[in-house]
């Protein structure tokens, strides 16, 4: 499967990442060549084998339902390029 | 155990210009599971919070920080699961599914896609008249909420809480099975009903705890028949979504102002598009949510941070041991064992405090009495105060006392009714009400015979009239309870009258 520009350009569009127009052939062109090596891999027969979701025997680790976290507004807002009242604050996102 | 039967009820149909049209709908209910904590942290679900104070680093997004599974909120899906009477799927895994929005901080919603927790059940959905709907479950995964964004608290900004990220929602995954606006919303008034008995879901849908995005399509008459035979969705229109429904009015105002926009499109010769719309319900109208360019590409996979979910059957069946008696039991037994009529077993088993209410009246006594006394006055009187009923000033031993006090002819039902208001506003015993105020009934035929002769005596002219009309001995009858305070056993003063008037 060939990977071609303008589907490319899509996928830098949907993950949020912004990739000059000259880049993108090339961008296209790894795509390719990743879709080529999983083909291959697909070449092998996995019928009937369960797909391993973990190299060690291991249990999904669970929590119990208590609260052991939270109240550390001042902190959860740090990093953001503006809060206000204690709400992030984003350009608005509604037309 | 459930004896009652029913039949499925007629399809809601649309008289087009063309000719008649059938609604089919299906239903995608978000259950906000009722818990301490959220899906994947530590931090309160607690609704009303000082925004982003419920929030751990997981919720937030940060870099580096892994989801660990609350045990609890799978039991909650499982117990859920197991009052829908579905399959409980004992390996099921989490998927990412990718979107970027300013209220999900991680780029991606933790979702079940591919291997739910809870598979194929059915809920019977009762439409009055014998009849019900069966609405078949598709599924219920397991996933997390998103935060809230608030729009109108400054002009260009939009302000983002995370308190609501990552709590846990079911999404509840109904077939294509129902067939009108009413349906809709008595179904998930059922869904609500059954979750609130199981302690699954709060059900406030003024909170947002539960919300519907409702699936839409019309259809000539006779085609969902040959859908239901082939399963081939050929034979359904093409259907439109309606977002987050969080009103019973809503959704149906929606539904059917939304197959009447489709119905004008087919007529006029168009085709319906398959999309996303949102209900405007100051405008009673639906409008396309998504432009096409920005078409869903979710792109799901496998979320490489969680293993599989693996549940044993042992566990299931411990939470199974611990499931209550369910709504539709709940009403047969009711029906059953105190012989209620179909409306007042559904009024009396709406509510779980309902019910634990009318059965403490009701216990040893006239059911059918109890349940008039709980549904017609207290629930009158207490909608008059604005109050629940857990909140009921006469406590279901004391209306018991009533029932058991009229039941055995100590009071009238009349005086009861004054016997109700006392103990209902000064917090005092019924039996204790009819001794100290002197309220009994009097069945004492002498004393009822004495009032009778009088009045008789007093009013001949009364008497002639009676005797030529025998209707009009109620008028005696009025008299003598009068004379009496309301006190005379009503059966035992009419026989006396007809006897003495002679008639």
């Amino acid at each position: 499967m060939s990977i071609d520009t303008d589907t490319a350009r899509r996928v830098a569009k949907l993950a949020r990442i912004k990739v000059e127009e000259d880049a993108l052939p090339a961008l296209a062109q790894e795509f390719s060549a990743i879709l080529g090596f999983i083909e291959q891999l697909e070449e092998v027969d996995v019928d009937g084998i369960e797909p391993m979701t973990s190299v060690t025997p291991q249990r999904l680790k669970r929590r119990d339902d208590v609260v052991t976290d939270g109240n550390q507004q001042p902190a959860v807002l740090k990093n953001a390029p503006d809060a206000r009242e204690g709400f992030f604050a984003v350009p608005k996102v509604v037309e | 155990m459930l004896d009652l039967t029913y039949e499925a009820p007629k399809p809601k149909v649309i008289a087009g210009a063309t000719g008649d049209w059938e609604l089919v709908i299906g239903l995608e209910v978000h259950a906000q599971v009722a818990t301490k904590a959220k899906l994947f942290s530590g931090a309160s679900t607690e609704f009303g919070a000082e925004p982003n104070s419920n929030v751990a680093f997981v919720d937030a997004g940060m870099p580096g920080m892994l989801p660990v599974i609350n045990e609890g909120c799978v039991a909650q899906a499982v117990r859920t699961g197991l009052g829908l009477k579905a399959e409980i799927n004992l390996w099921s895994a989490f998927d990412r599914k990718n979107y970027f929005y300013p209220d999900l901080p991680q780029g991606y919603q933790i979702s079940q896609l591919y291997h739910p927790i809870v598979g194929e059940g059915e809920v019977l959905v009762e439409m009055g008249n014998g009849t019900a709907r069966k609405v078949r479950i598709e599924r219920i995964h397991l996933e997390q909420d998103a935060g809230k964004s608030i729009h109108d608290m400054d002009p260009n900004m939009s302000f983002v809480d995370l308190n609501r990220t990552g709590v846990a929602l079911m999404e509840i995954v109904s077939r294509p099975d129902i067939r009108g606006p009413e349906e809709a919303a008595a179904y998930v008034g059922k869904l609500r009903q059954i979750m609130r008995y199981l302690g699954t879901c709060d059900g406030n849908m003024q909170n947002g705890n539960l919300r519907a995005d409702v699936n839409v399509s019309v259809c000539r008459p006779g085609a969902y028949e040959k859908f239901m035979e082939t399963g081939d969705f050929g034979h359904l229109g093409t259907r439109c979504e309606l977002k987050n429904m969080n009103s019973m009015r809503f959704i149906q105002m929606a539904i059917d102002f939304e197959a009447r926009r489709q119905i004008a499109i087919l007529e006029d010769g168009g085709e319906i598009v398959q999309e996303t719309r949102l209900y405007d319900a100051d405008k009673n109208e639906t409008r396309s949510m998504r432009s096409k360019e920005e078409a869903h590409d979710y792109r799901y996979f496998p979320d490489p941070d969680l293993l599989p979910l693996e549940i044993e059957q042992a566990w299931v069946d411990d939470i199974a041991a611990t499931l209550p008696e369910l709504p539709d039991e709940k009403k047969a037994r009711f029906i059953n064992d105190f012989g209620l009529s179909d409306y007042d077993a559904s009024v009396l088993t709406a509510e779980v405090p309902n019910a634990i209410y009318f059965e403490e009246v009701a216990e040893g006594r006239d059911g059918k009495l109890a349940a008039n006394w709980v549904i017609n006055e207290l629930f009158g009187r207490l909608k008059k105060d604005e109050k629940d009923i857990t909140e009921s000033p006469i406590s279901a031993a004391r209306l018991g006392q009533i029932v058991g006090l009229i039941k055995s002819e100590k009071i009238s039902g009349k005086i009861a009714k004054d016997v109700f208001e006392i103990a209902y506003t000064q917090d005092r015993d019924p039996e204790e009400i009819v001794a100290t105020e002197g309220m009994e009934q009097v069945t004492d035929t002498g004393a009822i015979e004495a009032a009778v002769d009088e009045i008789i005596a007093a009013n001949p002219a009364q008497v002639e009239k009676a005797q030529a009309n025998p209707k009009l001995a109620g008028w005696f009858v009025g008299q003598v309870m009068k004379a009496t305070g309301g006190k005379a056993n009503p059966a035992a003063v009419n026989a006396l009258v007809m006897k003495k008037l002679g008639l």
